[in-house]
């Protein structure tokens, strides 16, 4: 009797360390990364968050090229869904500190390389690399230096959105007589004219906080300039500057325009009040081009147009998605060769058309791109690249979480000095 | 000798005579839950407000000492001063909504109610469910361009629920405008659907322990019905309305998957909690030294309830 | 009998308005999970579906599935390990009593109390350094540690209850410590146990913190996939609501099998004991 509960006791210790072991056989094919069998090449598990329609898609292709390049070395999509990426980041931050990195991930070119993964001490160069495939002039020389720190290079760039658009809907405008606006003033009498029509001016969907950082990026763009808006970044202009405060302004102003119910949509639910026609305008990265033209079917030039965001004609606020090498892979070698793939003209080919983004490179086959590809590559070749601070390529995470905590209250409550005074604060985070 | 009479028969009232062998395997069928407690309660409390006095706020781990500085920081903080409004103004909202509804359903049950089960059980299954099931299909209810407003529509009235950003009464105090957050009436809605079963529970079974001839013999005196419940049958369950308080005031101080899941922080943080913040500044935000502050203010704000009620009830109990 | 006149109506009244508040979002997340997605519209919440549509339920099935299964791997054994722990620790606490072991108690259930929040930097830490991060094992674990209290509570008072006269005669046929827990107290405890594995069962499926912190992606149980469904993409409102029906089903199933269990659950949480 009494040997039965030995056996129950036994039976459920056995059941934990089967447990266990079956865990650590998972860990060792999901992590790739790991000791491989001799003869056999470990998996190259590609980490990103790409999980939504076109950049599924893009992704795919882009691993079925690198697949029939290099039939030898099996590839993995790790993608990482929710959150608009933030859980993919959380995933990423946990399997570094584990050291248990990925072949290679999915980063923002710019501080959210820099800042968090480079100065850890956790990338390793790709200046051979870069020779190799001589690409330092195949990338605009300030995407390079996004990618860089030190002179070093530390990821390969494969696509660009555009951060600084304004969409709007074409019947709308033209109904009521609105040319697009290309400056502030153009912008508020546009919407000025549309409010008194009782249409809402400008969508805005800001359930998800970065949403309002990203419309007040491009009003910092527009009032400032690239140059000043790049000193932001060095701390050569501090945040409580005059200039700084007129674009708050400006920021608010124009939130004044936007739909009253703001705070419970998310960029995608603004989108759609653009697309049929309750909302004239909204300022979105062009992924929001993607939105309306597979989710919502409307025509590029027809059904909806864009521009830069007012004063901004001739910048271009990049966001850029990257893959560098982390340090302790047994397989450098085999990620360097996906790493190739990547940022040849095959390879951004492949994937930007799906993803609806435009390739990295200056030198791709514009003909594989529709109408506002073609627009926009034409413009990343002419224009001045700044980062986005919204998507993590200005400033340092922390400073980013600041700011869209600022933002969040300002947004209600509209105080500009006290609004400036919790950015210049936080700046602190950016020495 | 007298007390240690008592105490040697109280010890013998549940352990006669242990064999030493015996003793040995109570104490090894206590141990592994014992030691579990031990470490991964209070050693990783301690651990955690170790990390809240550190310089930790990046994904490298930095365990130089900060002093109070994060907790300085906190309470300076815009987001953590509404969240504190927030989780008080809840706090008061959920319970008394709760306390409310419960005993009022308890009360009508009481009344030899026909279907009385159908009723319990129509109460009841929101227990059941996760806290974000509800904040999924609340968020979906109480959008103020859809759910529930297309309804009100008809009597002219449409509320904004949780992207209401007023505060109801406020005043300026620190950096915030203190007051009720009216947003955090439509997450109370939720929480309370949710949780109104458990008082229900608790009340029911507290009415049923008050034996029919107590009302019978108020009866007799001439006390009407109203008067029963309102001096023999409220004050009898006085004990279960604080074991409701405790009970729901530690979830509520702690709340976290409702939120989150139906409203995240909100916009001016009328929706953010303590429990919100911590996650996404520790987790998203790598401020891993501020996280652990806040959460050791969590843990205080709910041991200042908590100990003195399980110190109380244990009392209460040997 | 109780009220008289008016006031019995009044009541049904007022109970039959309650039940409709209570009902009203399992008639939305119906109706609206078996709508196409083109019916849902802002204006058409609330009408009932032009043609039944069960596309929703496929769709949420085939992305929750895996995420399901992790649920049933975790809450399983999550379940059996904290309630045999707690019976263990339950039955010492009760009938084997010592000099501080009711200190000891009240210190244990403190642990059920306490928001975890505030173990939660060092257990990833901890987790992290036995390779048990982002498994479910290691959330099995978990659940099992934070169990202790609530199980070790709820046996005890179940054992409390179990006369001692029983167990001293025990003793004096000869049973020993494991004779007595094998051959009185479980026994006697079955219905005691039905109510702890309810209780857990019910409470580490519907747990989101430690699932959101510990686990990710493929790992990651049931509660969070549902909250992921509202991730990057546009929300689909009709397969969101069939995946919170098909994330909720084996809760709700519990309940209406066995709910007297899961209320006397219910009411052993608020200690008392």
């Amino acid at each position: 009797m009494q040997k039965r509960v030995w056996v129950i006791f036994t039976m459920i210790f056995a059941l934990i360390l089967s447990a266990c072991g079956s865990s650590d056989t998972a860990d060792e094919n999901a992590g790739g990364s790991g000791s491989s069998d001799s003869g056999e090449k470990a998996t190259l598990d590609i980490f990103s968050w790409w999980t939504g329609a076109g950049e599924e898609d893009g992704l795919k292709a882009l691993l079925a090229l690198f697949k029939e390049k290099h039939p030898d070395i099996p590839v993995e999509n790790a993608a990482v869904a929710g959150g608009a990426g933030t859980n993919a980041k959380a995933v990423l931050a946990s399997r570094m500190q584990g050291n248990d990195p990925p072949a290679t991930f999915q980063v923002h070119g710019g501080s959210e390389l820099n800042d968090s993964w480079v100065a850890a001490d956790k990338m390793e160069p790709l200046n051979d690399l870069y020779e190799q495939e001589s690409w330092n002039d195949k990338f605009p020389e300030e995407l390079i230096e996004l990618v860089s720190k030190d002179g070093n290079m530390y990821s390969v760039p494969v696509n660009i959105h555009r951060a600084n658009v304004l969409w709007y809907n074409k019947k709308v405008l033209d109904e009521n007589g609105v040319a697009p606006p290309t400056t502030f003033d153009e912008f508020f009498a546009a919407a000025d004219a549309l409010k008194e029509k009782g249409i809402t001016p400008l969508a805005l969907g800001d359930k998800e906080p970065w949403a309002a950082t990203h419309l007040f990026e491009t009003v910092l763009l527009g009032e400032l300039g690239a140059e000043e808006y790049n000193k932001l970044w060095t701390g050569d202009l501090a945040f409580d500057d005059a200039k700084v405060k007129a674009a708050a302004e400006t920021f608010k102003k124009m939130l004044s325009y936007v739909n009253e119910d703001h705070s419970s949509r998310n960029w995608q639910d603004a989108s759609q009040l653009v697309g049929n026609g309750e909302a004239a305008m909204n300022v979105m990265g062009d992924w929001a081009k993607g939105y309306f033209v597979n989710d919502l079917k409307l025509a590029v030039n027809e059904d909806f147009g864009y521009l830069p965001t007012p004063g901004t004609e001739g910048m271009f606020g990049v966001i850029t998605d990257t893959f560098g090498l982390p340090k302790g892979l047994d397989n450098g070698e085999d990620v360097k060769k996906f790493l190739s793939v990547l940022g040849s003209v095959e390879g951004q080919d492949a994937f930007n058309p799906l993803k609806g983004s435009i390739p990295a490179r200056i030198d791709a086959d514009v003909s594989k791109y529709d109408q506002y590809g073609k627009d926009t590559m034409e413009d990343f070749k002419s224009a001045t690249l700044v980062p986005s601070l919204a998507h993590g390529s200005a400033a340092p995470e922390g400073f980013l979480t600041k700011v869209n905590q600022a933002v969040n209250i300002f947004v209600t409550q509209g105080d500009v000095e006290q609004f400036t005074g919790a950015l210049q604060s936080a700046a602190a985070e950016l020495k | 000798m007298e007390a240690a009479r008592t105490e040697q028969s109280a010890a013998g009232k549940s352990s006669v005579k242990r064999g030493s062998s015996d003793r040995w395997m109570a104490l090894l069928f206590l141990l592994p839950s014992f030691l579990l407690i031990v470490i991964f309660v209070y050693g990783f409390i301690g651990w955690t407000g170790y990390v809240s006095l550190t310089n930790w706020n990046s994904l490298v781990p930095d365990m130089s000492f900060a002093g109070l500085k994060n907790y300085v920081f906190l309470f300076s903080d815009f987001r953590f001063q509404a969240d504190l409004r927030n989780t008080l103004f809840f706090t008061i909202l959920f319970i008394g909504l709760v306390i409310l509804l419960g005993l009022s359903l308890a009360i009508l049950l009481d009344q030899k109610i026909k279907g009385e089960s159908i009723f319990r059980n129509i109460f009841f299954f929101p227990m059941a469910l996760s806290f974000v099931v509800t904040g999924v299909v609340w968020q979906w209810i109480l959008n103020p361009s859809t759910g529930v407003n297309l309804f009100l529509q008809t009597f002219g009235i449409q509320p904004k629920w949780y992207t209401d950003t007023n505060i109801l009464a406020g005043f300026q105090w620190g950096q915030i405008e203190f007051g009720l957050p009216a947003a955090l009436i439509a997450v109370g809605l939720a929480a309370v659907w949710q949780m109104t079963g458990f008082s229900l529970a608790m009340y029911i079974a507290g009415l049923r322990a008050i034996p029919d001839e107590t009302r019978e013999a108020a009866r007799m005196d001439g006390a009407t019905e109203f008067q029963i419940y309102r001096h023999v049958i409220l004050p009898q369950l006085h004990p279960i309305t604080v074991s409701v308080i405790i009970i729901m005031a530690h979830i509520s101080l702690k709340i976290f998957d409702l939120i989150y899941s139906m409203t995240g922080p909100g916009a001016n943080f009328v929706t953010d909690v303590p429990g919100v913040y911590m996650f996404e500044t520790t987790f998203r935000g790598n401020y891993y030294a501020n996280g652990a502050a806040i959460a050791i203010v969590m843990l205080l704000s709910v041991a200042v309830f908590m100990v003195p009620y399980l110190i109380n009830s244990r009392k209460g109990a040997s | 009998m109780v009220l008289r006149g008016v006031a019995k109506p009044a009541s049904y009244l007022i109970l039959i308005a309650a039940s409709l508040f209570f009902l009203m979002p399992v008639y939305v997340m119906v109706i609206t999970s078996l709508k196409p997605l083109d019916e849902i519209t802002l204006d058409q919440m609330w009408t009932w579906p032009s043609a039944i549509d069960v596309s929703s339920y496929s769709e949420a099935f085939t992305k929750l599935a895996p995420n399901l299964m992790n649920s049933f791997y975790l809450v399983v054994p999550a379940t059996l390990l904290s309630a045999l722990l707690g019976a263990m620790s339950g039955y010492v606490l009760s009938k084997w009593r010592f000099k501080g072991s009711e200190v000891l108690f009240t210190l244990m259930l403190f642990g059920m109390f306490i928001p975890y929040q505030s173990i939660l930097i060092p257990l990833i830490q901890f987790l992290r350094e036995i390779g048990l991060y982002n498994s479910i094992p290691g959330l099995i674990f978990v659940h099992v540690v934070y169990g202790i209290p609530i199980t070790t509570l709820m046996f005890r008072n179940f054992y409390v209850n179990i006369p001692d006269e029983m167990i001293e005669s025990a003793k004096i046929d000869g049973a020993n410590f494991l004779g007595i827990f094998r051959h009185i107290m479980v026994p006697l405890s079955l219905s005691g146990f039905v109510v702890v594995a309810i209780w857990q069962f019910t409470n580490i499926w519907n747990e989101f913190l430690f699932a959101v912190t510990i686990t990710t992606a493929e790992q990651q149980p049931v509660m969070v996939a549902l909250q992921n469904l509202s991730g990057s993409q546009i929300v689909q409102w009709n397969v969101q609501m069939a995946g919170a029906l098909l994330a909720a089903l084996p809760t709700l199933l519990v309940y209406i099998l066995l709910g007297k269990y899961f209320v006397r659950g219910l009411l052993a949480g608020s200690v008392k004991g």
